[in-house]
């Protein structure tokens, strides 16, 4: 016995030692309910962590929360331990955030997805409807039916924002373009029902769709499953998923929040963090799609051409993608 | 006394006590075959659990909604049923607390910003009654059916579990959506229903429910204990014939039991609704219900033993969340496989009393 507590000591000492050499910046991230990885949303920001723990020697933690009830116990877990900088990762964490930030005026926060009043607290935000216009529109091109679906996960304004900036896309290419939507549910486990997402995109192809885009984190794999059953097309999100079945997945919108992470935590590191929004769009490379060797045979060289041209316009604002978060966009839109 | 008696007089003597030891054992043991070191996975979750005012905060905030479902699945236990249903329970008893405190919220807007002792005491009662009321019609459902038509409350309150889901939900997005946030939840409740946190715990939402969750399980107790109903509910339970032949109405007895149990699980969620988060969110509960079947059975449906058998799977659970921050190779699923273990051993228990006697 007299050994074992020995033993026990010397690794609690050991711990504590190790905690307490070297001033490397520490990071804590707290994923949403998909979990680190949804290869997908979550995964996204993910790989921007990994990164910074390979070129910028950081320390990082990360914890999945599991229920809505777990998002602020973590985030506070991390500001009172002292960690430089906690990221959020998804709107859900929007309100714990704020109200944690509050209470750690001197602790370096971000905020993937949701704006933040607090001063210490980094919004990371980007134009969801810009790439969601590029997939229609995509999508469109693609299509022989002329009609395109878009499956997204928990039906909020965000995924909102996302059918909108698909529908806008697809009828840009085709005036007379048949859109379909479909939402996984109406809970956080929307992010991570596989099932239910492969039968909404199973009946969207039946009902004549031939490509589908997927928003819904760790539920895409459903739609995918569902397109390879059905060898028709679908199109992935947020992190490059053209490789989850090569050949059937036309390209894959992606959300740069590797991008976004790594330079907050770069930031943060080299003393240059500041709060407030920080905007990503097609024009800086926040948003952009992915062609790989998995989809360069499907995603001809016309589309990719014409997907340039519009990205161009997006920037320079010639075209202006309508947006859900704003109210007349909103209205105006008719489905 | 050889060895081996005096092992099987303490397996009997505190049967809990071995659940919990082994429980630990093997789940520890998970945690050193996964490559750490036991001791140091241990006193991290006992630090985490108990270590600051806050962390202790926090495993009493766990704590409470387990003292309530655990309450709940006791009492239909010790009269002979088995409360699935608690989860519906609770959903159902937390969404009447929030519709009763957002409607009188919007009436009396005075109740905003009243933050004085005699509205928040009216609105606190209110409150748990429309929530006991509410799961306690529930829970009679299920005890209706089971009394007098026979059906099985396992399946019946399983099925009632889904219903509730889908009620509230719907109640939720469609008649008390917040408007500014893209969550799925109701707007906050007016600050004359929402709990305030003790001091002392350095932030975490320690409230009132807390106490009255001790409260509600002395209450319990004394119930079982020193009344006519508690040994009629007893005596059904033990020997339903038998208690039939004394005289007993034992459909009447479950009825009651299960309506009890229910008012029970109702009040499991308020701590975190009323007390926590201020507002209804769809998911809250992160199967407090189920949770509760555990600490029922840790308690030997023993109503005060729920109070210690509900800290201890509180304590648990927060202990295990700083797993995912301090070690490398163990989350806080090791919480799941040390609670499964427990139950195991725990259940094992009836099956040892059985063959002994």
């Amino acid at each position: 016995m007299r050994h074992l507590i020995r033993a026990a000591f010397f690794v609690w000492a050991g711990a504590s030692a190790a905690m307490a050499a070297g001033p490397k910046t520490r990071v804590g991230v707290v994923f949403d309910k998909g979990g680190r990885d949804d290869r997908s949303f979550n995964a996204a920001a993910w790989r921007g962590l990994e990164e910074a723990k390979k070129t910028l020697g950081i320390d990082a933690k990360y914890v999945e929360a599991m229920d809505d009830n777990a998002y602020e116990p973590a985030i506070r877990t991390f500001a009172r331990k002292r960690f430089d900088l906690t990221i959020a990762i998804g709107f859900s964490q929007a309100e714990s955030m704020t109200r944690v930030a509050a209470d750690f005026p001197e602790q370096r926060f971000a905020l993937v997805d949701a704006v933040s009043s607090q001063s210490n607290v980094r919004s990371l935000l980007f134009a969801d409807h810009e790439g969601a216009f590029l997939a229609g529109a995509a999508a469109m091109m693609k299509s022989t039916t002329g009609k395109v679906g878009f499956i997204g996960g928990m039906d909020v304004p965000l995924i909102r924002r996302f059918e909108l900036g698909f529908r806008a896309g697809a009828r840009h290419i085709k005036k007379d373009a048949l859109t379909v939507a479909n939402f996984v549910g109406i809970t956080v486990d929307s992010w991570n029902n596989p099932p239910k997402a492969k039968e909404l995109a199973l009946s969207q192809y039946n009902g004549g769709a031939d490509v589908i885009y997927v928003a819904a984190g760790a539920s895409n794999i459903g739609v995918f499953d569902a397109a390879g059953a059905k060898s028709k097309f679908a199109i992935g999100t947020d992190s490059n998923q053209n490789g989850m079945r090569p050949g059937l997945i036309l390209t894959s919108i992606l959300k740069r929040i590797d991008v976004a992470v790594f330079q907050t935590i770069a930031d943060v590191q080299g003393a240059k963090f500041t709060g407030g929004k920080i905007e990503f769009g097609v024009a800086n490379g926040g948003i952009d799609y992915a062609v790989d060797r998995h989809n360069e045979g499907v995603l001809t060289p016309e589309i990719r051409a014409t997907l340039e041209e519009l990205k161009r316009k997006i920037s320079n604002g010639s075209i202006k993608v309508p947006d859900y978060y704003v109210e007349t966009d909103r209205a105006t839109f008719k489905k | 006394m050889s060895r081996g008696l005096l092992l099987k007089s303490f397996i009997f003597r505190w049967p809990w006590l071995t659940a919990i030891l082994t429980g630990f054992f093997f789940g520890l043991s998970a945690a050193a075959l996964a490559g750490e070191n036991p001791f140091h996975v241990m006193s991290i979750m006992l630090l985490a659990a108990v270590g600051t005012p806050y962390d202790l905060g926090m495993t009493l905030v766990y704590t409470t909604p387990l003292i309530f479902s655990g309450l709940s699945v006791a009492v239909a236990y010790r009269a002979g049923l088995f409360n699935i249903g608690a989860e519906g329970q609770l959903v159902l008893g937390g969404m009447a607390a929030t519709a009763l405190a957002l409607r009188f919220g919007a009436q009396f807007p005075q109740l905003a910003s009243s933050s004085s002792f005699a509205p928040m005491a009216l609105g606190m009662m209110l409150c748990g009654l429309a929530a006991a009321f509410i799961g306690g019609l529930a829970g009679l459902i299920t005890g209706y059916l089971r009394a007098r038509r026979g059906s099985h409350e396992v399946v019946t309150s399983i099925m009632l579990n889904f219903l509730a889901t889908a009620i509230t939900s719907w109640l939720v997005l469609e008649k008390f959506h917040s408007v500014d946030t893209q969550n799925p939840e109701t707007r906050p409740v007016a600050a004359a229903f929402k709990a305030v946190a003790f001091g002392g715990f350095d932030g975490a939402p320690v409230t009132i429910w807390f106490v009255a969750g001790i409260l509600s399980a002395l209450i319990v107790a004394i119930v079982f204990d020193r009344t006519l109903l508690g040994f009629h509910l007893r005596a059904t339970g033990e020997n339903s014939v038998a208690a039939t032949f004394s005289g007993i109405d034992t459909g009447r007895q479950m009825m009651i039991a299960m309506a009890l149990a229910g008012a029970l699980a109702g009040l499991a969620g308020l701590g975190d609704i009323l007390g926590g988060a201020g507002r209804y969110r769809i998911g809250f509960s992160s199967d407090y219900g189920f949770t509760g079947i555990a600490v029922a059975l840790l308690a030997g449906g023993r109503p005060l033993a729920v109070i210690a058998s509900a800290f201890l799977f509180g304590a648990l659970h927060k202990g295990a969340l700083d797993l995912d921050f301090e070690t490398d190779h163990v989350t806080r699923d090791l919480a799941m496989i040390i609670q499964g273990c427990v139950i195991l051993f725990a259940s094992a228990r009836w099956f040892h009393r059985k063959k002994s006697s």
